[in-house]
């Protein structure tokens, strides 16, 4: 184990050290061009053994993943924003293809106006390609995040791509502490990639054939069974990475909430911020918890449940909106809820577009929103009118 | 938590000068966060950044709005048009400013129990040769001042934070360190 103070970006770049990925295309865009120059310096300083392929674009960066992975190399790439969107056509097809990619992305506000900030837009819009989202809150778990991904996502029971994403500069350029793992214990945790299918010219297969009616009803149902059936693994690699590494990963994070009156719903870097502002709520004597959502898909709607069925109020934060609607998160959690045919007071809160800071002012005002209104629609935060 | 934030010109080092604060601090055995402010730098325009140091696990990530120690990397930004360089500092807060002038000479030195230090980081800076004549780099002599003012740092722990961040003339900006940490009033 070593210790380093390093930005978010660099975090994920080490990451796909620690993984001994094999095989990196990508594409630089602001936040995320620390993550490919860090790559290209570990590749050409010969500290990992892998192939760098600069690619024209983001949609080549993710096609050259799907190709490597094809042929059973562990690929990486990572992205951001208007980035991502360009993949999207590939991001269907590298997960429909079954190829357990794991791609960094830096959340950052789409455009116009021109952004270069943190805002989840971008990974919000992909969210029924297939691709596993978990959200992170430090750069700690950025570089977890990114081990235990390829081990969920190369489960042959699962076989689905992971997207890691980390705020825009909250995350990309902020320096922390993070923790690496020495080499010979990752390779405990995470054995070498070696795919039961995969191209080889000895062993002749076609992938990605035409598909008549006749099967693509279930090569699709077999992907959503199989990413819920990831729910399960991804606890159960979190505990193992518990056990072996000292720091332990659900599909959520409860933080004070059995007793809580509130409950905040928070995801990435808010949910920090939102665990402090607890603290200091709490000080003053009001029962607030936060419950922090790890897991866009497959989303947790067992734990969420758990979490939230004793609350008075359900305060869920997202920095992202669908026009016409609400936030995802807000929705998501709802939906899960309603499954359970619990009932309780929502509140939707959209905060911190494009960039703008959420501060422990912020998370207060959120609070003193729920606290103050009547319930069940969303509220803008900190709107300038 | 302390919370420090850093005011400087693009060019002088503002970003830099956190990054050290905090890796220093971390040699100290603390727990640290920094981070600039999350613009489109352009050499010479207003630049702020912002370290965290705790002896806890630091879990909020916003800016900065109530310091408890502020520094100012160029004199020029106090009391320039639009921007307040002081403000939400903490009372009893503490702000080292590069300045010839003597702290008495601001008139925020002594209101609300906040004290300001003055050091003449860009006179040691040129006489270490760090940067140019005409736009020297002060980040490493002013962390020096911060060392000896807060205490927040051993100068020990700055000079090897200086010489594992800045990619050039390590000895001598550790060196600038070092003088200003006599040399702070």
């Amino acid at each position: 184990m070593k210790k380093v103070v390093i930005n978010g970006d660099f975090a994920a770049s080490y990451g796909a050290l620690s993984a001994e990925v094999k095989f990196i295309a990508a594409y630089p865009i602001t936040p995320q061009t620390l993550v490919v120059e860090k790559l290209s310096e570990l590749v050409s300083d010969g500290e990992l053994k892998a192939s760098f392929v600069k690619v024209e674009s983001e949609h080549s960066a993710m096609a050259a993943c799907m190709g490597a992975e094809a042929a059973g190399v562990r690929s990486f790439t990572a992205t951001s924003s208007q980035g991502l969107l360009l993949m999207s056509e590939v991001l269907h097809w590298s997960a429909r293809a079954r190829l357990p990619i794991v791609m960094s992305n830096v959340n950052r506000a789409v455009g116009p106006g021109w952004s270069i900030w943190a805002d989840d837009t971008d990974s919000i819009s992909q969210r029924d390609t297939g691709w596993m989202q978990v959200y992170v809150e430090n750069n700690q778990e950025v570089y977890d995040a990114i081990l235990m991904g390829y081990k969920i996502s190369e489960d042959p029971g699962i076989l689905l791509p992971t997207m890691v994403n980390l705020d825009a500069f909250f995350l990309s350029h902020t320096s922390e502490i993070v923790e690496m793992i020495d080499t010979e214990d990752v390779r405990k945790f995470l054995p070498p990639y070696d795919p039961k299918y995969k191209l080889d010219v000895n062993d002749p297969h076609a992938f990605g054939a035409l598909t008549s009616p006749e099967y693509y009803y279930e090569f699709t149902v077999k992907i959503h069974k199989a990413m819920i059936k990831a729910k399960r693994k991804i606890q159960e690699v979190g505990k193992e990475f518990g056990d072996k590494f000292g720091r332990y990963y659900d599909m959520t994070e409860a933080y004070k909430t059995e007793d809580a009156d509130i409950i905040l719903v928070t995801h990435g870097t808010i949910a920090g911020t939102a665990k402090e502002t607890v603290d200091r709520l709490r000080a003053e004597g009001k029962k607030v918890g936060n419950l922090k959502i790890r897991y866009l898909r497959p989303f947790p709607d067992e734990q969420v449940y758990e979490h939230l069925k004793n609350a008075k109020k359900i305060v869920v934060v997202d920095r992202s909106i669908s026009y016409g609607k609400e936030g995802a998160f807000y929705s998501e959690t709802k939906a899960s809820l309603f499954d359970y045919n619990l009932f309780v007071p929502t509140y939707g809160m959209i905060a911190g577009l494009g960039g703008r800071d959420v501060s422990i002012q912020t998370i207060r005002e959120i609070v003193k929103t729920a606290e103050d209104n009547e319930p069940n629609k969303i509220f803008f935060i900190g709107e300038k009118k | 938590m302390i919370e420090i934030r850093l005011h400087g010109r693009g060019g002088q080092g503002a970003v830099k000068a956190a990054e050290i604060l905090a890796k220093a601090a971390f040699y100290d055995g603390k727990i640290v966060q920094s981070f600039p402010f999350f613009g489109v730098e352009r050499r010479g325009a207003p630049v702020q950044a912002f370290t965290r140091i705790s002896d806890d696990p630091i879990r909020v990530h916003s800016y900065i709005y109530e310091p408890d120690v502020l520094i100012v990397l160029d004199p020029t930004l106090v009391g320039a048009e639009g921007i307040d360089i002081i403000e939400g500092i903490k009372d009893n807060g503490k702000i080292v400013i590069n300045s010839t002038k003597d702290p008495s000479d601001f008139e925020f030195h002594n209101k609300n129990g906040v004290q300001v230090y003055t050091v003449d980081a860009t006179a040691i800076a040129l006489k270490f040769h760090l940067g140019s004549a005409s736009a020297p780099i002060v980040n490493t002599a002013i962390v020096g001042a911060i060392a000896k003012v807060t205490g927040l740092v051993s100068i020990d722990a700055v000079k090897k934070a200086i010489i594992d961040t800045i990619p050039r003339y390590k000895e001598e900006n550790a060196a600038a360190a070092e003088d200003t940490f006599n040399n702070v009033k």
